[in-house]
């Protein structure tokens, strides 16, 4: 029988094949996908529970990514998943979706506290196990004489040690940058409750989308708002990609545009100072050169936040940005170390193809879900051994499946330009369904030759399929037609995929 | 790496922004994102579409056509524009031959990026202008 005291506190110090570290969706997501698998591995976590960020943030109002309640796909089927940005991916039909059991039907936008019931459910019902209260706070590196690497971790609970060590420790370590007077600034991550705001000159620096949740959040509070940073935001329907402010976000800029009480500024912090009972801060406008001051009871850096690596760039690990984020492979590998990986969030630090300059949504549970399932596979194969089974596919099935993935499937849908449904062809193996890749990996890390298929975004509002293929050494990309229903499985987009293929299909019959 | 004020730094030290002031770099800086590359990945793929305008802040990329090496591009280089001004895909393969770490705008934002800054713009024309002068030796 279990010991008790050890089911309720799992994993304790020892070696382990793979450790990972972060009770978030990325830590609970890798750990699922890696169990579907047999890897055994350990999940330790410095948090009380499952959730990660979602345990502390947003602070007002509700999430940016939605989960419809409605869709028109049943809700335990893998085409829902498109409709559902918040939930975390599972074989079990029992445990999919499961965001919306949680939400109470006033909005399609989950609360916070909605999304950290979802995820607690998730952990529970698909029994993902996790040592909570257990902080890594140092890390060394044991080069054997075999050529292996043993990770050290040094924990609150003791010595881990392990050859494959994920961090799925997100990107949510507050930021600020060091303008004299910063320390007279509260962060983002330190914001009061909205009623302390009441009547108070707010001025928030930072125009990513956490000033301007806590713009909108402290307006029906706040007496004057003044948002800044020294580049012009754009919001997501201008530039029709998640990479602007997004909707649920824009009163503020009619505000500002109405002069009703919120100032949006271009410029550079030179300092803030204390003046009397309030603050001053100093500024310099990017747009003119014009010095300016404002009046403020309250400074808010909404600066964004770091991915909190502890002491891996000295064991060799590149970081990058202002978040710090790691330098890794296609498959989400330390470029420098080998043996660590990164799951979550932080796997924004793979930027994909960056069609027309959008990047993947990685830096999202809807994007990082799927590099979650991919890093297992890829874990499992590489590292374990675990024969992968790559379905034979007839020549005949390729176009019509590819079309049914382009106008079904939720990874190619969340992952615009980034992940691929491959196709792989072999000359004594035929067609070999490679599942679902970064599409980078297949056109560049994979040998065979290879079709893949994605959608893609232009940044014009428009949506459409994209097949890559890679034959005899070429690489060619087919945009095929939009649809003013997104319906891709059209005669027309048979025949335009057909065509973008025959070189290749032709090549297998010919073989 | 890097704070906006440290981008912005380097920037300063760049021909292509070098008319520019602190004020303005700051502005530059944020327009821009920071991207890495490990080594041996394409950044831009000949004949496919173009993503972007890359400065490269450190690191060497190899500029290949048909898989055989032209030129190498360092510290200060940049790339990419040609084919967001023209609206084609890159003529070459741009690979790290090292680990590369960039500045990238995307396409979209190139041109209102350079209306904007029009002494990024001409400094831009004048390193184009030495690239054409110097295809134009190596064909004489």
């Amino acid at each position: 029988m279990a010991d008790p005291a050890t089911a309720d506190r799992p994993f304790p110090p020892g070696e382990y094949p793979l450790i990972i570290v972060g009770s978030g969706p990325g830590g609970l997501q890798l750990s699922y996908s890696l169990s579907r698998y047999g890897i055994p591995h350990a999940v330790i976590s410095r948090d009380p529970a499952a959730g990660g960020m979602f345990r502390k943030w947003p602070f007002f109002q509700r999430l940016l990514s939605w989960t419809k309640p409605f869709a028109p796909a049943e809700r335990s089927s893998r085409e829902y998943q498109r409709y559902d940005w918040n939930s975390l991916i599972a074989d079990d039909p029992a445990i999919r979706s499961l965001q919306a059991e949680f939400m109470d039907g006033s909005s399609y936008f989950p609360s916070r506290p909605e999304m950290q019931a979802n995820l607690e459910a998730f952990a529970e019902r698909a029994g993902v196990a996790v040592r909570y209260g257990c902080e890594w706070q140092a890390t060394a590196k044991e080069d054997g004489p075999d050529g292996s690497t043993t990770f050290v971790l040094t924990t609150s609970d003791g010595v881990y040690r392990t050859p494959n060590l994920v961090l799925a420790v997100g990107v949510a370590e507050p930021w600020s940058p060091s303008p004299p007077g910063i320390e007279l600034a509260r962060h983002y991550a330190d914001t009061r409750e909205a009623e302390w705001y009441a009547g108070k000159r707010i001025f928030i620096i930072g125009k990513q989308n956490s000033g301007f949740e806590l713009a909108s959040g402290l307006a029906s509070w706040a007496s004057t708002i003044t948002v800044c940073s020294p580049s012009p935001a754009k919001t997501s329907i201008e530039k029709k990609s998640l990479a602007g402010v997004r909707a649920r976000y824009v009163q503020p800029f009619e505000d500002n545009f109405l002069g009703l009480g919120v100032k949006i500024l271009d410029a550079s912090i030179a300092a803030i100072v204390r003046d009397g009972d309030a603050l001053r801060v100093d500024l310099k406008r990017t747009d003119t050169g014009e010095d300016l001051s404002v009046e403020a009871d309250e400074v808010i850096a909404a600066t964004g936040f770091t991915c909190p690596l502890l002491d891996l760039p000295g064991l060799g690990v590149t970081t990058f940005g202002q978040a710090k984020l790691p330098a890794v492979t296609p498959l989400w590998e330390s470029a420098n170390v080998p043996g660590i990986w990164f799951a979550g969030t932080i796997t924004q630090a793979s930027p994909g193809l960056r069609k027309h300059g959008i990047g993947a949504y990685s830096g999202a549970v809807q994007g990082h879900r799927y590099n979650g399932q991919i890093l297992a596979r890829h874990i499992a194969e590489t590292r374990f051994g675990v024969a992968i089974d790559r379905p034979a596919v007839d020549q005949d099935d390729i176009v019509p499946y590819l079309l049914r993935e382009a106008t079904w499937a939720p990874e190619l849908w969340h992952q615009k330009a980034y992940l691929a449904r491959v196709i792989s062809l072999q000359d004594e193996d035929g067609f070999r369904d490679e599942g679902i890749l970064p599409v980078v990996h297949a056109l560049d890390g994979m040998a065979e030759d290879v079709m893949c298929m994605t959608v893609e975004a232009d940044g014009t509002g428009a949506i459409y399929p994209v097949v890559y293929v890679r034959h005899d050494g070429r690489l060619a990309e087919t945009a095929l037609p939009g649809h003013p229903l997104l319906d891709f499985e059209t005669p027309a987009h048979h025949a335009a995929l057909r065509e973008a293929l025959a070189g290749v299909l032709h090549a297998a019959s010919a073989a | 790496m890097a704070t906006r004020e440290e981008i912005a730094d380097i920037l300063a030290g760049f021909a292509l922004f070098g008319d520019l002031q602190t004020p303005q770099l700051l502005g530059v800086a944020g327009t821009f994102e920071e991207v890495f590359f490990p080594q041996g990945e394409r950044v831009l793929r000949q004949g496919l579409t173009a993503t972007g305008f890359y400065v490269i802040l450190e690191g060497d990329a190899d500029v290949q056509i048909d898989g055989t090496k032209r030129a190498t591009l360092h510290r200060g280089d940049f790339f990419g524009e040609v084919s967001i001004i023209l609206g084609e895909p890159p003529t070459a393969d741009i690979v790290a031959v090292t680990p590369l770490h960039c500045l990238a705008m995307s396409g979209p934002s190139v041109e209102s990026f350079l209306l904007a800054h029009p002494r990024v713009m001409y400094r831009m024309l004048q390193a184009q202008a030495r690239r054409l002068r110097n295809a134009n030796r190596w064909r004489s």
